[in-house]
């Protein structure tokens, strides 16, 4: 066993020191040591996009960076993409668009959307689909998550009549928002 | 897009989001490999890097030796067990097979078949200890197709396999022969103006699901033990497990955890069992993960197939006679999908004779698990495509085909009875009918296909318990695994039932212990058979409200009525008011305690699945890749509980077709070893590679269930293959009879058609 090492990096803006072995990937270190599990492991070779963070601003498949290259970055998981009770507005667009069906591949896709999103607020789908190329869902054929980023890039852009509120909604809520657009017809 | 079909329901037909949806979208739904406990092992499994072996010695002692490494298993720490066909729970299953398949005992039958698993204190550790592991083999010649399993002196795989034709005396890697008969086959084809035969291949292919494997087994000094694991199916995982293990079911809770994908192929153990006997000589829990590498290596995928088929058909078009013979791949051990293929090949169709053979191969990869409608998808690859060749003869487009010898109501199945109501015809008629096959495809290399398909559903069984809290809001406790949003479907069943807010049920997903026998979220069961029990224990609640009424009203219970979530009395008038669940949930104690409504079934009547697609592509004739411009399916689904997450199975299941059609494959070197290990080289689609997949729910109530409800998961799997196939015909003129339809296959088929014409020319000049 090979001596750990202490680590000092920054997760979803908080400052954390961690102590890892040099052979453990970040994702490893993220699910095993600070009991951070929303990133998944799928294949650990970088094909499938399951453990997808965001590293200063890139995503990254976390089961190919080992856990002491994060020293001194900025890393952004799942846990860290709602604003406290608030989820971001990918998502709610996630939610209302059934763009899951198992999860396992959700965390990664909506990482790798968040990086394109902030990135290029105002996509087209061939851009969507070559920005998630790198994840792969099994359940969905992709329709649904497409049909999500693009509302959600409109929506945070303000384009869109049925959300025009942008921005984050209380997660508790977001489900009686759907309800009421149902009862207005607005869905689908 | 469905059609509005709300009709006289509230909640039925409508989108709300998921219960389970927040969890699942911040990171926070716990999946198999997401658990931990204190004092937690690590468990790994050493697997054969030989496709046939006997294996001579297994040393242990310096693996043992490393610090940290706290048990090995082998086959001899299992009990062995009878080599027959027995009852392990619900299902028949030879219990000996099973056991050989968790740890390979005497013979290694496949690469990456298990042959020993290693607890330490870290999976890193577990990971050092494999290698310190010392097999001694003996490697064997591999048998890896079919031909080659079924051919005279052919190496044996299971020298205690026998079928019932060749008799006790004679080893054979043949497990079984099915045969279907209707009719005369030979008079059939007399009538026929054109016959077609072909001969087909299609690949090994697996589910693919993105969540591998996981089971953290806790043994307890009292004897019992607690499985936690991502499976199709807790109480199937219950009775495996303890068969496996030899110790009594009720011992086993199987705690089930969220599941990342499945497609049949989490409906059997592996992990679990190994877990368990871990924990137990450990005394700590034990967690098992797997690599991507294990679950393509030594999990079930499905069979690669060899199919002949021959079809006869009048001019006018009228099916004659079909003749068909399958041979599947099982993997290491009995149990291909081979008979739904031969009772599926033909099913959509009305044809007065026919003669369907087939054969259950063992060959030296790994056992086949289901994989969504399973051996269906090859089948009608063959069938498809076959009858396809029949409609350019006969000129007459493919769909009216189809239309013309269509099953319906009344039409004999493969295995004889005839069909209920089904809705194959209004599949067809929804494609023809649509925007997508009435629009004209043009420029050049491309071509449109069409195909339909069929899958039985299962029912089997379903238990549920609704109880009614204070509030008037009520929890759903159910068995069924939600592997694709399945909970809200059975929220909205009871909301519809009881006539409450969707978001006032909360469903669960209970352990072993804690809900009725439910069998596995798989067979397209859940919403048909779960949703049934889920109906059937709303109307208890019912039931016992109304008799709560009518001790309130000091009335019988047959003078209360239950209409829009209202309870009132029978006769109008008088100073009675009526009270909703919300209004008498507070007053139960008073009227004899909580209502706890129950209901479980066994669903025998089921409703068959029919699915028609239509597919353009455009193929480059330089590289021979099929690009997917457009793609719609229409499938019968009974009854949208949740039409998002219908058209959710519908997309899905057309894009692993599409992956099974042009890309997905096994390879095996000469060795019989597994050359693609990874989701690189195992290329599943992306979404690059796919277009929005259309979608048309046609909505043919099944007779006998209460909300019509068909079952939606699998059967759009199953044309996908054959309509790109026909597709690619149309567009550069080949017809493909391979599986997958990969560039390198395509091209090769497009450069003969190409050599073949210029000798023509030539021969011309």
């Amino acid at each position: 066993m090979a001596n750990k090492v202490i680590v000092e990096t920054t997760i979803n803006g908080d400052p954390v020191e961690l102590l890892c072995e040099p052979r453990q990937s970040l994702l490893e270190v993220l699910r095993d040591v600070l009991e951070l599990t929303g990133s998944k492991e799928g294949c650990l070779t970088g094909d499938c996009g399951a453990c997808t963070v965001v590293i200063d601003g890139r995503p990254v498949c976390s089961c190919l960076m080992l856990g002491v290259e994060a020293a001194g970055k900025n890393v952004s998981t799942i846990e860290g993409l709602a604003t406290g009770a608030a989820l971001h507005v990918l998502q709610r667009k996630f939610l209302e668009h059934a763009s899951l069906q198992c999860g396992i591949c959700t965390p990664g896709f909506l990482m790798s959307a968040k990086a394109l999103l902030d990135r290029n607020p105002n996509p087209t789908e061939a851009e969507i689909r070559y920005a998630l190329a790198g994840n792969l869902c099994r359940c969905t054929g992709y329709d649904k998550i497409v049909r999500a980023v693009t509302d959600a890039a409109a929506t945070m852009a303000g384009r869109s009549s049925r959300t025009a509120h942008g921005g984050a909604v209380p997660a508790e809520t977001a489900s009686g928002m759907v309800s009421e657009m149902l009862a207005k017809g607005e869905d689908k | 897009m469905a059609a509005s079909t709300t009709n006289g329901f509230k909640v039925i037909g409508t989108r709300p989001i998921r219960h389970d949806g927040v969890d699942k979208v911040t990171g926070r739904a716990k999946y198999g490999a997401d658990y931990a406990f204190p004092g937690m092992l690590h468990g790994k499994v050493l697997r054969s890097p030989h496709a046939h072996a006997n294996i001579k010695s297994i040393k242990i002692d310096k693996a043992l030796a490393l610090p940290g490494v706290k048990a090995i298993v082998t086959a001899d720490d299992l009990p062995k067990l009878p080599d027959k066909m027995e009852a392990a729970g619900e299902q028949a299953i030879n219990l000996n097979h099973l056991s050989m398949n968790i740890l390979a005992r005497g013979k290694a039958l496949y690469d990456g078949h298990a042959i020993a698993a290693v607890a330490a204190t870290s999976s890193h550790i577990a990971d050092e200890a494999l290698r310190l592991i010392e097999v001694e083999y003996e490697p064997l010649a591999p048998v890896m197709t079919v031909e080659d399993g079924m051919k005279p002196g052919a190496t044996i795989l299971l020298p205690t396999l026998r079928n019932k034709e060749d008799g006790p005396d004679k080893e054979t890697n043949v497990a079984a022969h099915l045969q279907f008969k209707r009719g005369d086959v030979a008079e059939g084809f007399k009538q026929a103006d054109y016959v077609v035969e072909r001969e087909f291949k299609t690949a090994m292919v697996h589910q693919g699901y993105i969540e591998p494997h996981n089971a953290i087994g806790i043994y307890n000094a009292d004897g019992h033990a607690t499985i936690y694991c991502s499976t199709q199916g807790s109480f199937v995982v219950r009775s495996l497990s303890a068969a496996v293990l030899g110790i009594s079911e009720g011992k086993i809770k199987v705690v089930p955890a969220e599941i990342g994908g499945g497609f049949g192929g989490k409906t059997t153990v592996y992990l679990e069992p190994l877990a368990v006997l871990l924990s137990q000589k450990t005394g700590h829990p034990v967690k098992m993960t797997m690599t991507r590498a294990e679950v393509l290596r030594a999990t079930g995928p499905t069979s690669g197939s060899t199919i002949r088929c021959k079809m006869g058909a009048t001019k006018d078009g009228k099916l004659v006679a079909a003749q068909c013979w399958l041979a599947y791949e099982a993997g290491g051990f009995p149990g291909s999908p081979v008979g739904a293929g031969a009772m599926t090949i033909l099913a959509p169709y009305n044809i007065p004779n026919i003669l369907v053979d087939a054969y259950d191969v063992v060959v030296n990869r790994p056992k086949t698990a289901a994989y969504r409608a399973p051996g269906a998808s090859n089948a009608a690859m063959a069938s498809e495509t076959v009858l396809d060749e029949l409609a350019e003869k006969c000129g007459i487009d493919p769909l009216d085909i189809r239309l013309i010898n269509g099953s319906h109501e009344g039409t004999p199945q493969t295995v004889g009875p005839p069909f209920k109501r089904i809705g194959l015809i209004e599949t067809i008629e929804a494609i023809k009918n649509g925007e997508h096959y009435k629009s004209r495809l043009t420029g050049p290399n491309r071509g449109r296909g069409v195909a339909s398909g069929f899958w039985f559903n299962v029912g089997l069984q379903s238990s549920a318990t609704i109880n009614i809290h204070t509030d008037g809001t009520v929890s759903l406790v159910i068995g069924s695994v939600d592997i694709g949003g399945t909970r809200a479907a059975q929220a909205m069943i009871a909301a519809e039932v009881l006539g409450v807010d969707v978001n006032d049920v909360r469903p669960t997903i209970a352990d072993t212990d804690s809900i009725g026998h439910t069998d596995v979220t798989g067979g397209s069961r859940t919403c048909f058979a779960t949703g049934w029990a889920v109906y059937e224990a709303a109307q208890d609640c019912i039931r016992q409200l109304k008799e709560r009424a009518a001790k309130l009203w000091e009335k019988k219970p047959d003078e209360v009525v239950f209409e829009n979530g209202m309870l009132s009395p029978a006769q109008p008038g008088g100073d009675l008011k009526p009270m909703s669940i919300k209004q008498i949930a507070p007053r139960l104690a008073r009227t004899g305690g909580p209502i706890v409504g129950r209901a479980t079934i066994n669903a025998r009547a089921v409703g068959p699945a029919f699915a028609t697609i239509c597919v353009d592509v455009e193929v480059d004739p330089d590289t021979g890749k099929t690009q997917i411009l457009r793609a719609t399916i229409a499938q019968d689904v009974g009854k949208a509980i949740h039409p998002a997450y219908v058209e959710g199975q519908m997309q899905g299941g057309t894009a692993q077709g599409i992956g099974w059609a042009l890309n997905e494959e096994y390879f095996y070197d000469d060795r019989g070893i597994l050359r693609n290990t990874g989701l690189l080289d195992y290329r599943m689609p992306t979404c690059l590679d796919l277009p929005p997949i259309e979608t048309l729910i046609v909505e043919v109530p099944t007779p006998g269930h209460p909300l019509g409800i068909r079952g939606v998961g699998e059967v759009s799997i199953v044309p996908p293959p054959a309509a790109v196939a026909n597709a690619i015909y149309h567009a550069v003129g080949v017809r493909m009879t391979e599986l997958p339809m990969s560039p390198s296959r395509l091209l090769k088929a497009i450069l003969k058609k190409r050599a073949a014409g210029e000798t023509q020319a030539a021969a011309a000049d």
